[in-house]
């Protein structure tokens, strides 16, 4: 027993030892990654339903996924089963069936989509019900069961626990777009203080649909630029103008270092800390000083015993909202001061979209795999540089680095703000 | 294992058909002497019976007329909870503590405008025209500011707007296993010196037709003239929604007498889990959590069982089981049901039974027994433990143990 199985505070150093993922790249790491560092989006025009007069008509869907009838609880599970299924064989932990610990699941709203509240209406009813209670009646038949899993917010973990045999009551988590990393957090608690040896955590998401599409819209946070969709997410670019709605599922398995080196399994990066703090100024904006993003920075790099200066990479939430891409460089300059500037930071979204629950779980299957390769992913789309942004965005083209140290944020409505660091396997 | 730090409640936030503060809900529980009658509204939403929210004025713990407007109205009965938790821990206001105080929150999903899901279904008609829903009925029939609320962190969103807790944000879904990870979480943290004050609870608006609709699509609804909880049992189950909204603030004991709060009662232990309901799997589920439970903590004596069953079979019936077994070991066990009472609050239902143990333990007694049935009898001792029950409707299993502060 070295002292490498205990960080700086004396807790249980957890590492990551399988990843997954299904983006809008493709499905698995590796096509994934692939498509990632070669620069290419995965943002097009919406086939699934009919766009005319909308005024986003494009998005990171995932299509190569066999989900007959379409919908967001149907296509989240499945990709959570994938991503999942490929990091577990990965880690090659448990057996078929049985994952030896919890489940950290973060999962969309659950809810009827119009399609099957139609389904609800339009059955011949003999009594003179209209709306709701002609709904109700109809409900109440029993020929609609089926339709439960759409309004139950436990029934992704649970298809998920039966299909992985996870251990426990799983968790189901939603910090909007800041869930995948709250996964990670909880996944990194629980095994710091003693309650497993391991977690499965997975974020996954898929409502690119009519009523999710406009919502974002009418909230005027989405990219308009529908003509050149691959061009439309532009973080930090000067004419970025919202965020590209986006659909995947990223999947961890957490271990304690001792239980993975137990088992000779394969150290991908270890997770050295996490930290959040919440917002109390606006529903769906930022303190203007940043208070909170950088109060979640600072207990991320306090939690994880590493000083601003050792973080060589950023994994950055970066929408391509004004707002958030702006925010996001005050409070990093706050924390990181001059080292910001000789430090790359590059936004997957991109490329990828921005996957909304699962987007700090695709990125941290995206920030293990650039410290295992030495590749740092590019910002794309970065052809206007916003002057009042001065950051090392890896322009467009992927760069080949060793970094050692990550710094990964997630910021969501609702005054979210989680980041994660991760780094390289103790030498 | 690490030294584990003792986990005190400090503060109760509560509102139901029942009482619009704590102090309401224990006046009337616990020194009522007879017992008081739940409060039903068996017509609204025939043949639904739901609890209604006492009237409340929001504005005493929301007090921007804005802030009310952004929030459905489970979220304004959740801040409103949560505004009496923290002012009852002597929180409230305190800028530097409120700062350092983690939120967890079990939450559903946000309140649909059925008003428009009707027109928009009426204009679709039979066509499932998916053009038309999107170019022309959705964009201006939705409210872009209430659809956030969709988003099930809203609620938390707004405890945090409107009550500065902002150490940390948490938000726990899946009914009523929401409620058993938000208080696990919450307990763990704080006993493994991850957290030393957390804000946790829960709240349900009973009085939507898009909730009834969600539960009755998985035939989880009474139908019917108000029946307690175990009569509900034998007559096919179901739940009765309750309005409520329940806030504890959990505190690691050295922080709470750092500040001289005063603990209502600590908690000694709660474990949860998952089974299927396939025959027999609950009542095997709970027994292993009450095994683990006690490996712990060692209650002797009177045992207040103060049950969450929802009424809906076979869960609420293997609970039975579950709690006749105790009885053979522990003939001093008393059982109520709490929501034959107040209602179902789903989300919130763990947390409210974790709200009424703590106003048990402060009270030292066991409020009257709900209704008459061989289940639940009197009880003149004075309480010292309780044990609060979780069992969810469709899933999730969890078992609170809590004690008494002497």
């Amino acid at each position: 027993m070295g002292s490498r199985m205990l960080d700086p505070k004396g807790r249980s150093v957890v590492v990551v030892t399988g990843i997954g993922l299904v983006t809008s790249l493709g499905i698995g790491v590796r096509a994934c990654w692939e498509r990632l560092v070669s620069g290419h989006s995965g943002v097009k025009p919406i086939s699934r339903f009919p766009t005319e007069g909308l005024r986003t008509t494009i998005a990171g869907t995932v299509d190569d996924l066999d989900v007959t009838p379409l919908s967001a609880h149907d296509l989240s599970l499945a990709m959570a089963e994938v991503a999942a299924s490929e990091a577990i064989a990965q880690a090659g932990i448990g057996r078929v069936g049985h994952f030896p610990g919890p489940l950290i699941v973060a999962t969309p709203p659950s809810e009827l989509e119009w399609p099957h509240l139609n389904r609800l209406v339009e059955v011949p009813s003999d009594a003179e019900l209209a709306g709701y209670q002609r709904i109700l009646a109809n409900a109440r038949s029993g020929a609609f069961a089926d339709l439960a899993r759409h309004v139950r917010f436990a029934a992704i973990a649970d298809s998920l626990q039966e299909r992985f045999g996870t251990e426990g009551e799983p968790l189901s988590i939603c910090t909007a777009c800041a869930s995948g990393a709250t996964t990670i957090q909880l996944g990194l608690e629980a095994i710091r203080r003693g309650q497993t040896e391991a977690a499965l955590c997975i974020g996954t998401d898929a409502t690119v649909h009519p009523e999710g599409l406009i919502r974002f819209s009418l909230l005027s946070a989405l990219s308009t630029a529908n003509e050149a969709p691959h061009k439309a997410s532009k973080p930090f670019s000067k004419r970025r103008d919202g965020f590209v709605m986006a659909e995947g599922a990223g999947a961890l398995v957490l271990e304690s270092y001792d239980a993975a080196k137990a088992r000779g399994a394969r150290v991908l990066a270890v997770v050295r800390g996490c930290g959040e703090k919440a917002d109390d100024y606006h529903r769906t904006r930022s303190r203007p000083d940043g208070t909170a993003i950088i109060g979640a920075i600072r207990k991320t790099l306090e939690d994880a015993c590493v000083a601003p200066e050792e973080i060589d990479y950023i994994n950055a939430h970066g929408t391509s909202t004004p707002e958030n891409d702006k925010m996001e460089y005050v409070s990093l300059h706050a924390v990181l001061g001059d080292h910001l500037a000789r430090t790359p930071i590059s936004s997957n979204k991109s490329m990828v979209g921005h996957t909304l629950i699962a987007a700090g779980s695709v990125e941290a299957v995206f920030s293990v795999m650039t410290l295992g390769t030495g590749v740092l992913p590019p910002t794309i789309n970065y052809d206007e540089p916003d002057p009042e942004l001065p950051l090392d965005v890896v322009p467009n083209v992927s760069r080949p680095a060793r970094v050692s140290t990550i710094l990964s944020n997630s910021f969501g409505f609702g005054g979210q703000n989680v980041c994660v660091v991760f780094s390289e396997e103790p030498a | 294992m690490a030294h584990r730090n003792e986990v005190w409640i400090t503060g109760v936030g509560l509102v139901s058909s029942l009482g619009a503060d704590a102090r309401e809900h224990a006046e009337k529980l616990f020194l009522s002497g007879s017992g008081v009658v739940p409060i039903i509204d068996e017509t609204r939403y025939s043949p639904y019976p739901v609890h209604p929210l006492v009237p409340l004025d929001f504005s005493s713990q929301i007090s921007r007329k804005s802030d009310q407007k952004q929030m459905e109205l489970w979220q304004r009965i959740g801040v409103y909870a949560a505004g009496l938790a923290l002012s009852d821990a002597g929180i409230a206001g305190d800028a530097a503590l409120l700062d350092r105080t983690d939120l967890v929150v079990a939450a559903g999903s946000g309140e649909r405008d059925t008003k428009v899901d009707c027109e928009v279904l009426e204009r679709l008609g039979s066509r499932e025209d998916a053009a038309l829903l999107a170019k022309e009925v959705l964009p201006s029939a939705l409210r872009p500011t209430l659809f956030l609320a969709q988003l099930s962190n809203m609620l938390a969103g707004n405890i945090s707007i409107v009550h500065n807790v902002t150490g940390s944000s948490r938000t726990f879904m899946g009914e009523e296993m929401a409620g058993l990870a938000a208080i696990e979480n919450a307990f763990r943290r704080i006993q493994a010196g991850q957290a030393d004050r957390i804000l946790v609870g829960g709240a349900l608006n009973a009085e939507r037709e898009d909730l009834l609709l969600g539960y009755e699509i998985g035939h989880n609804l009474w139908r019917g003239p108000h029946r307690l909880v175990w009569e509900r049992c034998d007559e096919g189950g179901g739940f009765i929604p309750g309005s409520v909204g329940a806030f504890v603030v959990l505190e690691a004991r050295a922080h709470a007498e750092d500040r001289s709060a005063k603990p209502y009662a600590r908690i000694a232990a709660v474990e949860t889990d998952r089974a299927s309901r396939a025959p027999g799997q609950t009542v095997q589920a709970l027994m292993q959590l009450f095994a683990r439970l006690n490996a712990g903590s060692n209650p002797s004596g009177p045992l207040l069982a103060l049950s969450g069953a929802s009424g809906v079979e076979p869960a609420s019936g293997e609970e039975l089981v579950f709690l006749a077994s105790l009885a053979v070991q522990n003939p001093e066990i008393t059982v109520r049901a709490y929501g034959s009472l107040l209602g179902h609050s789903v989300e919130a239902h763990f947390p409210l039974g974790i709200a009424l143990a703590a106003l048990a333990l402060e009270q030292g007694s066991a409020p009257p027994p709900f209704g008459q049935s061989d289940i639940e009898r009197p009880f003149s001792g004075s309480v010292q433990h309780v044990l609060v029950t979780g069992v969810g409707h469709w899933r999730g299993e969890g078992l609170a143990l809590l004690q008494a502060i002497e």
